[in-house]
């Protein structure tokens, strides 16, 4: 009777994960749906502690659970870590939060399918061994993997792909190594193959994600945030956890759909993003193009040009994110259109760090949803938008997405901004995007550079426009 | 009856067709709020890493147990209120 019992609230919890999904799709129920599944997660943790499964099965434990205390000790530091870092970071570096988030998870269950396997030694069935070779791979290779896109995201190390000569035959090196070890585990067990097997699938994490260029490591996290669920559902065959399986499937499964949708919003051929680290080649950077003369101008300058235009299409992009200015443009907005001026925000599906990112933070500004034009929709009005201001963007307005087949974002869908009668761009340097590309717009007779923080630019030209 | 093996091999069957129905067609505003909530999702290997360090028998076995524990307790917890804090502000728009 408890037996059953104990499977039809797992179902549940499963069902849970599912709805989950399935309210994360739409705007309306995203919410929920987050709750919904973290309800799901909540109780298939409790559940555990207050019931055992069948003995003769795999996941069957003692009740109460040997080392209890240790137990709750490790959910507490878990927790203590996890909550304040969920809850505290900023809106800026949510991206690479949620590639640490999925790294740990990757990482957790390799090292439960490497216990189970250590427990259960010479008994292990063929089947049991492979998935736990499969777990502890790409298990592995997530959590390194997830790493190198943290350090990237956090600008700990440098955000171009990093190729370097032999790369290529390195990771092919690396990638039959893989092979053999995980032959040398199935064939004849033990600890030392195992180890060797993850060491192995570390470094390839991190060959793999090394050769990525910055605006693709959001398709990559979302890539290996579908390993880790398989990881996951491997572990659960380990395990003979049934909920298990079935969450880490539904996400292996919807990552990766969610992965290509992502990849199909950039205008990135998932295989090049992929396999870069199979074809990229060490790429000349040119140089000597930074003693071009730019135009820059100062915040009146721009106030005075906002104040004649009739129609201002605003271009947000990370830059805006850093500085924290979503409520100046906001106020911005508002001053412009109180002068009778058509104010739309232009977005690109990836401008930020990650997809979605501007609505998030334009949210958080309480800037009417109606203003927020996704790419599709804006780029025909830039040829009747008297001003295009750029906010902390370059990589999505780079027009050398289009002309210069051969550079990292080549193929990319970009805001068309250059078809505006004048282009603003606030900056902070004439440093490029995140890409690492030169953008030959900003040297564009019709461009107009606001050097500086973006607060602060906005803040003073909100001021002049108000004087005039 | 089916076999242990062969039921859950037909689980995880179906639920890659139930992952791939759910989540086909969702528009790129919510593209990140999804992933971190899927990300969220398979921080249920909490529950495997309680039962593995039930199984320990030996330091090694619950030393490592309990690192997957405190791991996956980060994946889940924080995972979920993550998602929570992004999409509170999608909610702020809708008003």
């Amino acid at each position: 009777m408890s037996r059953n019992l104990y499977d039809l609230i797992g179902l549940a919890a499963a069902v849970c994960f599912i709805l989950a999904l399935k309210g994360l799709s739409h705007p309306k129920t995203a919410r929920r749906g987050n709750l919904i599944g973290a309800f799901g997660a909540t109780v298939a943790t409790l559940l555990v502690f207050f019931f055992t499964g069948n003995p003769s099965e795999k996941n069957w434990h003692s009740l109460p659970l040997n080392h209890l205390p240790l137990i709750l000790g490790a959910v507490a530091i878990g927790l203590i870590i996890g909550v304040p870092a969920a809850r505290k970071v900023q809106m800026t570096q949510m991206p690479q939060l949620v590639a640490l988030f999925n790294g740990v998870g990757g990482g957790a269950a390799a090292l439960v399918a490497i216990v189970e396997y250590l427990k259960l030694g010479s008994e292990a069935t063929t089947a049991e061994v492979i998935a736990t070779v499969f777990t502890v791979i790409v298990g592995s290779v997530s959590f390194s993997g997830s790493c190198i896109t943290f350090a990237k995201l956090q600008e700990l190390m440098t955000t171009r792909p990093v190729v370097f000569p032999g790369g290529r035959f390195l990771i092919a090196a690396n990638l039959a190594g893989i092979f053999v070890a995980a032959g040398w585990v199935v064939n004849s067990g033990g600890n030392t193959p195992l180890a060797v097997l993850g060491g192995l699938s570390l470094l390839f994490g991190i060959l793999f994600v090394l050769p990525v260029g910055g605006a693709d490591v959001p398709i990559v996290i979302s890539l290996l945030n579908a390993f880790t669920g398989l990881t996951v559902a491997a572990s659960g065959y380990v395990l003979q956890t049934t909920l298990l399986i079935v969450a880490g499937t539904l996400v292996g499964a919807s990552g990766t759909i969610l992965t290509r949708l992502m990849a199909d919003a950039m205008g990135r051929s998932l295989f090049k993003t992929l396999f870069g680290a199979f074809t990229a080649k060490p790429q000349a950077i040119s140089a000597g193009q930074e003693t071009r003369s730019v135009k820059s101008g100062s915040p009146e300058d721009v106030a005075i040009l906002l104040n004649y235009a009739r129609r201002v299409v605003i271009v947000p992009g990370f830059g805006l994110a850093v500085a924290q200015a979503q409520h100046t443009v906001r106020e911005l907005a508002d001053v412009l259109a109180a002068k009778g001026i058509d104010v739309a925000y232009g977005i690109h599906a990836v401008a930020g760090r990650m997809p979605g990112h501007m609505n998030v933070l334009l949210a958080e500004a309480n800037v009417p949803y109606e203003q927020l034009v996704e790419m599709e929709e804006v780029n025909p009005t830039f040829a009747q938008t008297d001003v295009a201001l750029v906010i902390g963007a370059n990589d999505v307005v780079n027009p050398a997405a289009k002309n210069s087949p051969g550079c990292p974002i080549y193929g990319m869908p970009i805001l068309e901004v250059a078809d505006a009668a004048n282009v603003v761009f606030l900056k902070r340097s004439m440093r490029p995007g995140f890409a690492g590309i030169e953008n030959e717009l900003l040297y564009d007779p019709k461009t107009t550079l606001l050097f500086g923080d973006a607060k602060d630019t906005l803040t003073k030209v909100v001021s002049a426009l108000k004087n005039l | 009856m089916m076999s242990n093996g062969m039921a859950l091999l037909a689980i995880f069957t179906l639920s890659i067709f139930v992952g791939f129905e759910v989540v086909s067609k969702v528009s790129s505003t919510l593209h990140t709020p999804l992933m971190s909530g899927a990300n969220a999702i398979h921080g249920v290997i909490l529950v495997g890493a309680i039962v593995v360090a039930d199984h320990s028998s030996n330091n090694l076995e619950l030393t490592l147990a309990l690192v997957a524990i405190v791991l996956a307790t980060i994946n889940m917890v924080g995972g979920f209120v993550v998602t929570d804090r992004m999409l509170e502000m999608f909610k702020a728009k809708k008003k």
